[in-house]
């Protein structure tokens, strides 16, 4: 297999609660490798770590209140990220590894033209000159499929639509051919139809400019569809690993289990589309609280004492290549104590 | 979706048109007149659940405001148990607000913070004059029950609550005063998947229990398949197709509505589906196209000037599907 593009290898990210008494340990001992040309997806419910985890590799957490604790390890290209110098780090982020988010008005600057904000980065990074970066800009918008690229690169992000402005974060990300995008619900503030087009739309890029995502979402439908493979998290720690038919087809961790019979589906068939949600009783409980044990167990239908007291690691449930398919559940050991899942 | 004696609500003609706000700090010219509701009718028939869908900026909740006189509609007529509730004083209105309730989007902005939770479900019961003191307390409690709260919660504040348990004190505060119907404006899209399931249990063990007829208001056609009966599909301001739930979701007529079904990602690698990306973005409903309003990103093969000029009426057809589209008799 070829080697990873970007290795994150027991990553801990904890923040100062407000007022200074507790730690909030929000990505806890996080490892997964993300390959070149793949799309990788994140998983998981509000709170469990996702976002933070994805800050972390860009090293955008906000110190104090967080810090990434000694220990934790992200390799990208041979070097490791958490201990490069601020300029060396500065040449990768936004170059080689380059991020969009979730919302796309608020993370444009209002008072400059797109245009401007696309050719940012390549006049730092790649040193062009301003008409050079103003054609590059240009460039880039086409390629998001921008009508009009020409007059559009003089607009102001007031003058485009939700739809329009994630093209240009995605424009803006892309500008400096990154080897690894890091795409934080990018579809979440959209309607589904615009959503339908981003997703096409970075399939595209991704088929054509060759290279590696890391989809965060919540959305099990967008992973479904956009993802090669996914890592589920939960509690600040990665539960389930595995390629995307395989996590769906065979599901191991509760955790996992239950996300998905939590949504109401469109494919369900007429007969069952009424019926009762299985959802998970409970909530996530707070980052500076975690249970003991295995962090899934207050919600867990199949939790017995051993849940309670020790805490599971990873475990390997592969079928096919050897660490393909981890998981965090004790019910590996003993298989037998997965019953018919009890009701709602 | 035509009047009928048996309806709940019997909603007809229904029109909000917002004035267009002058550009320029209110000094330049007076922008278009914003068609949020354009002649919009349905009846929901005791028990059952509407569900209306649609893309943001389509109407969806200003239909479910207007029809409950938070926002006062510029026309038409709103018909709750046979009493037309556009033409009712405002004591009248207050009397007749107990039997309709409305449980809103975001669980945080929807609870005035400075109240406990027992407070803010003391304040309706006060006001219909239903029940005080003692009283008040124990169906509070009972409240709390239902929804699924440990009574405990009476004393917290809105931010100690988690965003399912703060839905769970809007649709109590909502049950309050016995309401027979609810507009339920995106009361799951702003929680997590598990909490969302929970929520959307709750909604269908309530209104089994207490013959509830809810208006359910939704972006999320998943949601919208497992809880509706009748479903109707908004377009700038305008419904443009409505059918039973299973009709619509297996054989939908408007390109819009087939279209938004296959934009949406189905939990599951292996579905093998064709998905229809629509061109461009929603029209402004300060300028809607001529003719048929979804025509300039229509993917229909038949599409013509016809569609360019003339507004298609929505009309039935199949028995009890109604859609407005000039070639809705071969769909997608």
């Amino acid at each position: 297999m070829t080697e990873p593009l970007l290795r994150v290898r027991d990553l801990k990210t904890y923040f100062v609660t407000e007022h200074g008494s507790g730690t909030a340990r929000a990505v806890d001992g996080v490892s997964f490798d993300l390959y070149p040309g793949e799309t990788l997806g994140l998983v998981g419910e509000s709170g469990c770590g996702k976002t933070v985890t994805s800050l972390s590799v860009l090293r955008l957490i906000p110190e104090p209140p967080g810090h990434i604790r000694p220990g934790s390890f992200i390799e990208f290209a041979g070097r490791n990220l958490l201990t490069l110098a601020p300029r060396e780090l500065r040449a990768i982020r936004g170059n080689q590894i380059a991020m969009i988010f979730q919302e796309p008005m608020t993370s444009l600057n209002p008072v400059f033209t797109v245009g401007d904000q696309i050719a940012e980065a390549a006049i730092v990074h790649q040193r062009l000159s301003r008409r050079a970066a103003r054609a590059r800009a240009i460039e880039m918008l086409k390629l998001v499929g921008i009508p009009d690229p020409a007059q559009r690169v003089d607009h102001y992000p007031h003058q485009m639509s939700g739809g329009m402005r994630q093209r240009v974060m995605i424009a803006m990300a892309l500008v400096c051919h990154p080897k690894v995008l890091i795409a934080d619900e990018p579809t979440t503030a959209l309607d589904v139809t615009i959503q339908a087009q981003i997703l096409e739309l970075l399939e595209r890029l991704q088929a054509e400019l060759g290279m590696a995502v890391m989809l965060i979402t919540h959305d099990l439908g967008v992973v479904a569809g956009s993802a090669d493979r996914v890592v589920v998290m939960y509690a600040g720690q990665v539960v389930e690993q595995a390629p995307t038919p395989e996590l769906f087809a065979r599901p191991l961790h509760p955790y996992t289990e239950g996300l998905l019979a939590s949504v109401p589906r469109l494919d369900a068939p007429p007969a069952r589309a009424r019926a009762r949600l299985h959802g998970i009783p409970g909530q996530v409980p707070a980052s500076s609280d975690w249970p003991g044990g295995c962090r899934f167990h207050p919600r867990c239908p199949y939790a017995w004492d051993r849940c309670r007291e020790e805490e599971p690691p990873l475990l390997d449930a592969s079928s096919g290549e050897p660490g393909s398919h981890t998981v965090r559940c004790w019910l590996l050991t003993e298989p037998q104590r997965r019953t018919t899942r009890p009701g709602p | 979706m035509t009047s009928s004696a048996s309806a709940l609500v019997d909603v007809q003609g229904l029109v909000k048109h917002f004035p267009g706000e002058r550009a320029f700090f209110g000094l330049g010219r007076p922008r278009a007149v914003v068609r949020a509701v354009d002649d919009v009718s349905f009846a929901i028939t005791p028990g059952q659940t509407l569900g209306l869908v649609g893309e943001s900026g389509c109407g969806k909740s200003t239909v479910g405001r207007t029809i409950l006189r938070l926002i006062e509609p510029d026309a038409g007529r709103v018909l709750i148990d046979g009493l037309n509730l556009l033409t009712l004083g405002s004591r009248e209105l207050r009397a007749l607000r107990r039997r309709m309730q409305i449980v809103f989007q975001d669980p945080y902005g929807s609870l005035n913070p400075r109240l406990t939770v027992r407070q803010t479900l003391a304040e309706p019961l006060a006001i219909h004059h239903l029940a005080t003191g003692a009283d008040a307390g124990r169906r509070i409690a009972a409240l709390l029950e239902e929804v699924g709260l440990d009574p405990g919660f009476a004393t917290s504040y809105a931010h100690e609550l988690s965003g399912g348990q703060r839905q769970r004190v809007g649709i109590a505060r909502a049950l309050s005063v016995e309401p027979q119907f609810l507009v339920l404006d995106e009361p799951v899209s702003a929680l997590d998947v598990s909490v969302q399931a929970q929520v959307l249990n709750l909604l269908a063990d309530l209104q089994q229990r207490r013959r509830l007829t809810y208006l359910f208001i939704a972006h999320d056609l998943a949601v919208v398949k497992h809880i509706a009966d009748q479903v109707a599909v908004m377009y700038l301001g305008k419904i443009v197709e409505w059918a039973p739930a299973a009709r619509l979701y297996a054989a939908p007529r408007h390109p819009y509505t087939t279209s938004l079904l296959s934009a949406v990602p189905v939990p599951d690698p292996m579905a093998q589906r064709r998905r229809i990306v629509l061109t461009g973005d929603v029209p402004s409903p300060a300028h809607p196209p001529a003719g048929c309003p979804f025509h300039p990103r229509c993917p229909h093969p038949k599409k013509d000037a016809r569609c360019r000029t003339e507004p298609p009426a929505l009309r039935e057809v199949a028995p009890g599907q109604l859609a407005a589209c000039h070639y809705a008799e071969e769909p997608l």
